[in-house]
C-alpha cells in the first residue's frame, strides 16, 4: 500500500503508532484502558482549544488570546457563581462560561472585523489585557471551593473501573463536551455556507469580498465562536482540576497552535482538518503523559515536542518545495 | 416581453467620474447588445478600470446614465449589478485556491440564492452543467491551486455563468495565456455569444481578440476617442487610437558584419528543460529567442545568467569562460538579466526608485567600508535621466510607477554596471503600447553602442521590431534560426506552433 507522506495526518498518525509501539515494548502495561483514558482526559481542554485555534487558522488569522479568555472566564465564572448563585446546576455554569467567553471573543471581533486590524497583533494585545485585568481587578487568589454545579460536573464520570493490576481508570463526562464541540464545528465548517465562507476568506480575502461574502460577519462569528469555546474549555478545566487558579492555562497557546499546525493546518490560512488537529493534540498529550515510559526524562518533553513540530511541518513543506522545483 | 428588439441590453450614456478633481472618465457612452462581444481598449490610466468598477457597481459615477434594456438602472451597487447579470472576471480571477473546482463555480450562485446549508450534489450538478456549456472537461474535485492558469480562467467563466451572467467583463483576459490557449478561449467566447451572453474585453493587448468582436471602443485619458465595427480596426489603428500617435516599428538597422563575437554558448543543456544549445552573439547584435510557454526559453535565459544550473556546456563572454550556475559570477563577467516578472524577481517594490537603481552598485561606490552616497545617487540619477523615467520624485517607492517606468528602473540598475551582454526576458510584459515602443527604442540604442542583447519573448511583433536574428525553441530544442528581416509575424507564428 502506498502511503501519502505529503499529508500531515498520515505522518502524525504514524508517529503516534510508532510511539505506542515503543512504549509497549518498554512497558507492556502501557497498552491498557488506564493509558487510553488518561490520554482522552488530558486531551479534553487541549482539544477544545485546538478546535478553536483551527477555526481561526482556516479563516486566515492567528489567535493567541484564547488561553487568556479561558483563564479569565473560569475565574470570573467561579467567582460570580459563588457570590450570586452558588447552587446553579452544571449546565448553567457551562452556559455562563460560554457567555463570558463569547463576550471576550466579541472584543477580539470588534478590533479584527470592525477595525480591520491584524489578528496576531490584536490577540497579542488582548491576551495581555484580559490576563492583566483579571489579576489586577478581579483577583489573584485561587478559588478552592468551586460552585456546586462545577464540582458536580467535574466529578461526573462516563466510565470508571479498576484494571486487573488494581489501578483505577475513569473518563469524565467532560469528554462528551469535546466530542460535541468537534461534531458541531465539523457541521459548521462542512455543511453550512458560513463554514465555507470561513474557508473562502482564508483562501483569498479579496476574492471573498468581490463575490459578495460578508467578510465582517464571518470574522465576527469566528472570534465569538472561538471565545465561546475558550470559555467552555476554561470552565471545564477548573471543574476537572477542582480549583480555579488564575495563573493556569496562559502559556499553553503556542503548544495548541503547534498541535494544529502539526495536524496539517497552514499558518497562511485556508487549510486544515479536524482529524489532523485531533491527531496533533493526541500526539502532544501522548508525549506529555508518556514520554517517561519509553525512557526519556520528562525534562526532554519540550525538546521532543519541538523536534516533532520541526519534522512534522518541515517534511511536507520540504517535499512540496522539491516537487515545485522539479516542475519548474 | 421587454422591448429587446428596440433597446440594447445595456446602454451607457454620458458617464463621467472624477476623483478629487481629477477626471477619470468624461462623457463616455456606448451600448452593448445581447450576445455581442466588445473590445474596450485603452492604455493604463485611460479610464478602463474606472468604467469596469462603475458597471460592477463598485464605484458610482458623478454623471450620466446606465440603462438595462431601456430602463434606467438608478444607482448601482455590487448586488444590483450582479442581479442584472453583470459579472467581472478580474485579471487574477478572484478564485479560492483552497476550494475545489465545483465549489468555486457554485459559490457565488449559492450566496446569491442566500442558501444557508451546503448541498454538495446541487453544487456539483451546477458546476458540471456549466463546464458542459463551455464544452470543457476539468476535474470537479481538483483544488483550484493545482490548476494551470488557463483552467483557472475557465473556472472563473463558469462561476460567472452559474450566476446567470448576461454580460461578462474580462479584464486583461489574454495576458497570462499562450497563443494556443487564446485560440481555445476565443472558441469558448463564440459559444457564449451564441448563447446570448455578451462579453466586454478590457485590455491594452487586444489585437488577438479582435476577430470575435463586433465592436471596438477606445478610451484615451478618460474620453472615448474611437468607436466602430471591429472590422474597421487592426493592430496598428488600435495602437494609434490608444496612444494618439503613430507607433510604427521599423526593423533594426543591420549589424556590422565585422563586429567581434561577444558571447559564445556551446553545448549548454539542462536535463528536462532544454537540449544542448549553441549560438554566438556579436557586439551590437540583438538576438531573439522565442518559443511557446514550456518550450524551455525561460529555463535557457535563467541558465545563461546562472539562476538555473545547467548540466553541461560552456558560456564565454569576450573570450573569458563564465562559471555556470552562479548569478554573481555571471554579473561580474558582464552579463545582465532582466527577469520576466519584475514585480517579484526584479524590484524592491516598497523601496525608492533611487535605491532600486543604486543597489547594484554598492560595491563600486564603497570607500573603505563606507558608502560614497554622493557618487552612488549621482550615478543612479544620471541613468534614470538617460532612460527618461517619468516620476515626480526619485524618492517615491518603485511601486508607484507604471509598468513601463518600472521596467526602465530595472534596466537602469543593470546599465549602471556597464554590462557587455543584456538578457531581457519578456521586456515589455505588462507594459502599455506607448512605453513598449520606447523600450524597443532603448534596446536599439543600446545595441548600437556595442552591447550584445538577447530578447526572450513570445510577442512576435516585438521580436520583429528589435531582433537581427531569431532562434525558435520547441520542446527544449532550437528548431529554427531566421534573420529578422527574412520573416514576418505570420511565418514566425507558424514556426512556433508547428
Amino acid at each position: 500500500m502506498k502511503i501519502d507522506f505529503s499529508r500531515n495526518e498520515t505522518l502524525v498518525g504514524l508517529v503516534i503508532l510508532g510511539f505506542c509501539a515503543l512504549a509497549t515494548v518498554a512497558d507492556p502495561s502501557f497498552l491498557s484502558l488506564a493509558t487510553l483514558t488518561d490520554l482522552l482526559r488530558g486531551g479534553i481542554v487541549l482539544g477544545i482549544f485546538a478546535v478553536a485555534a483551527l477555526l481561526v487558522l482556516i479563516s486566515g488569522g492567528l489567535d493567541v488570546s484564547f488561553t487568556a479568555v479561558a483563564a479569565f472566564t473560569m475565574y470570573t465564572t467561579a467567582l460570580m457563581l459563588n457570590t450570586w448563585a452558588p447552587g446553579v446546576p452544571w449546565f448553567a455554569a457551562l452556559a455562563v462560561g460560554m457567555c463570558v467567553g463569547g463576550l471576550l471573543g466579541l472584543i477580539n471581533g470588534i478590533f479584527i472585523a470592525g477595525f480591520g486590524l491584524p489578528t496576531l497583533i490584536v490577540t497579542l494585545g488582548t491576551l495581555s489585557v484580559f490576563r492583566g485585568f483579571m489579576l489586577t481587578f478581579i483577583g489573584q487568589k485561587q478559588i478552592t471551593t468551586l460552585p456546586s454545579g462545577m464540582r458536580e460536573f467535574g466529578r461526573a464520570m462516563m466510565v470508571r473501573g479498576t484494571n486487573a493490576d488494581g489501578s483505577f481508570y475513569s473518563l469524565p463526562w467532560a469528554f462528551a463536551a469535546l466530542v460535541l464541540v468537534v461534531v458541531v464545528t465539523w457541521t459548521i465548517l462542512h455543511r453550512t455556507m458560513l463554514g465555507r465562507a470561513i474557508f473562502a476568506i482564508g483562501g483569498s480575502l479579496e476574492s471573498a469580498r468581490r463575490i459578495g461574502v460578508n467578510v465582517k460577519a464571518t470574522q465576527y462569528f469566528v472570534y465569538i465562536y472561538v471565545g465561546v469555546l475558550a470559555g467552555l474549555a476554561g470552565v471545564i478545566h477548573a471543574s476537572m482540576a477542582r480549583v480555579a487558579n488564575p495563573f493556569d492555562l496562559v502559556g499553553l497557546e503556542l503548544s495548541v497552535i503547534a498541535a494544529v499546525v502539526l495536524g496539517g493546518a497552514r499558518l497562511a490560512g485556508g487549510y486544515g482538518t479536524l482529524t489532523g488537529t485531533l491527531l496533533g493534540v493526541a500526539l502532544i498529550v501522548l508525549v506529555r503523559n508518556s514520554l517517561v515510559v519509553i525512557g526519556i526524562p520528562s525534562t526532554w518533553q519540550s525538546v521532543t515536542i519541538g523536534i516533532l513540530i520541526l519534522i512534522g511541518t518541515g517534511l511536507p513543506a520540504w517535499q512540496a518545495k522539491r516537487a515545485a522545483a522539479r516542475a519548474a | 416581453m421587454p422591448p429587446e428588439g428596440t433597446h440594447p441590453m445595456i446602454a451607457i450614456d454620458g458617464v463621467t467620474k472624477t476623483y478629487a478633481g481629477i477626471t477619470a472618465l468624461a462623457d463616455v457612452g456606448f451600448s452593448i447588445g445581447a450576445g455581442e462581444a466588445i473590445c474596450l481598449a485603452g492604455e493604463n490610466g485611460s479610464g478602463k478600470s474606472t468604467l469596469i468598477k462603475i458597471l460592477a457597481g463598485v464605484e458610482q459615477p458623478n454623471g450620466g446614465t446606465i440603462r438595462f434594456a431601456g430602463e434606467p438602472a438608478g444607482t448601482l451597487n455590487p448586488r444590483r449589478s450582479a442581479a442584472a447579470g453583470i459579472m467581472v472576471i478580474f485579471q487574477d480571477f478572484s478564485l479560492f485556491p483552497n476550494l475545489s473546482v465545483a465549489e468555486n463555480i457554485g459559490f457565488s450562485a449559492e450566496l446569491a440564492a442566500e442558501r444557508r446549508l451546503v448541498n454538495k450534489a446541487r453544487v456539483r450538478n451546477l458546476a458540471s452543467d456549466m463546464l458542459k456549456r463551455l464544452g470543457v472537461e476539468i476535474d470537479l474535485d481538483a483544488m483550484v491551486e493545482t490548476l494551470p492558469v488557463a483552467h483557472k480562467q475557465l473556472v472563473a467563466i463558469c462561476r460567472a455563468l452559474a450566476c446567470e451572467a448576461r454580460l461578462i467583463i474580462m479584464d486583461e483576459p489574454t495576458t497570462a495565456l499562450t497563443e494556443r490557449e487564446v485560440r481555445i478561449l476565443l472558441g469558448i467566447i463564440r459559444r457564449l455569444k451564441a448563447d446570448g451572453v455578451a462579453v466586454l474585453f478590457v485590455s491594452h493587448k487586444l489585437a488577438e481578440v479582435l476577430e470575435v468582436c463586433e465592436k471596438v471602443v477606445v478610451l484615451r485619458n478618460g474620453r472615448k476617442v474611437a468607436e466602430g465595427p471591429a472590422s474597421e480596426f487592426d493592430a496598428a489603428s488600435l495602437t494609434r487610437h490608444m496612444t494618439g500617435r503613430d507607433v510604427a516599428e521599423e526593423p533594426p538597422p543591420p549589424v556590422d558584419p565585422t563586429a567581434p563575437v561577444l558571447m559564445q554558448v556551446r553545448g549548454l543543456a539542462k536535463t528536462g528543460s532544454f537540449d544542448p544549445v549553441n549560438f554566438d552573439l556579436r557586439a551590437g547584435e540583438v538576438l531573439g529567442i522565442s518559443g511557446l510557454l514550456g518550450s524551455g526559453r525561460t529555463a535557457l535565459a535563467k541558465a545563461l545568467f546562472g539562476l538555473a544550473a545547467p548540466d553541461q556546456g560552456t558560456v564565454t563572454v569576450a573570450g573569458k569562460s563564465v562559471p555556470l550556475g552562479d548569478p554573481l559570477a555571471a554579473a561580474a563577467n558582464g552579463i545582465a538579466y532582466v527577469p520576466e516578472d519584475r514585480l517579484t524577481e526584479g524590484l524592491f517594490l516598497t523601496q525608492s526608485i533611487l535605491r532600486n537603481v543604486g543597489i547594484g552598485r554598492l560595491e563600486a561606490h564603497g570607500r573603505g567600508g563606507m558608502l560614497d552616497l554622493g557618487g552612488l545617487w549621482g550615478e543612479a540619477t544620471d541613468w534614470l535621466k538617460r532612460l527618461t523615467v517619468k516620476t515626480s520624485s526619485v524618492e517615491a517607492p518603485v511601486r508607484s510607477l507604471s509598468g513601463g517606468n518600472q521596467q526602465r528602473v530595472v534596466l537602469a540598475r543593470w546599465l549602471a554596471t556597464a554590462p557587455r551582454v543584456l538578457v531581457l526576458n519578456g521586456p515589455s510584459v505588462g507594459v502599455d503600447v506607448g512605453s513598449k515602443s520606447d523600450i524597443h527604442g532603448i534596446i536599439r540604442n543600446l545595441s548600437q553602442t556595442g552591447l550584445g542583447v538577447i530578447v526572450i519573448s513570445d510577442d512576435l511583433p516585438e521580436l520583429l521590431a528589435t531582433c537581427h536574428r531569431i532562434l525558435v525553441m520547441k520542446a527544449g530544442r532550437i528548431t529554427d534560426e531566421i534573420a529578422g528581416s527574412d520573416t514576418n509575424a505570420e511565418d514566425l507564428a507558424h514556426r512556433l506552433a508547428s
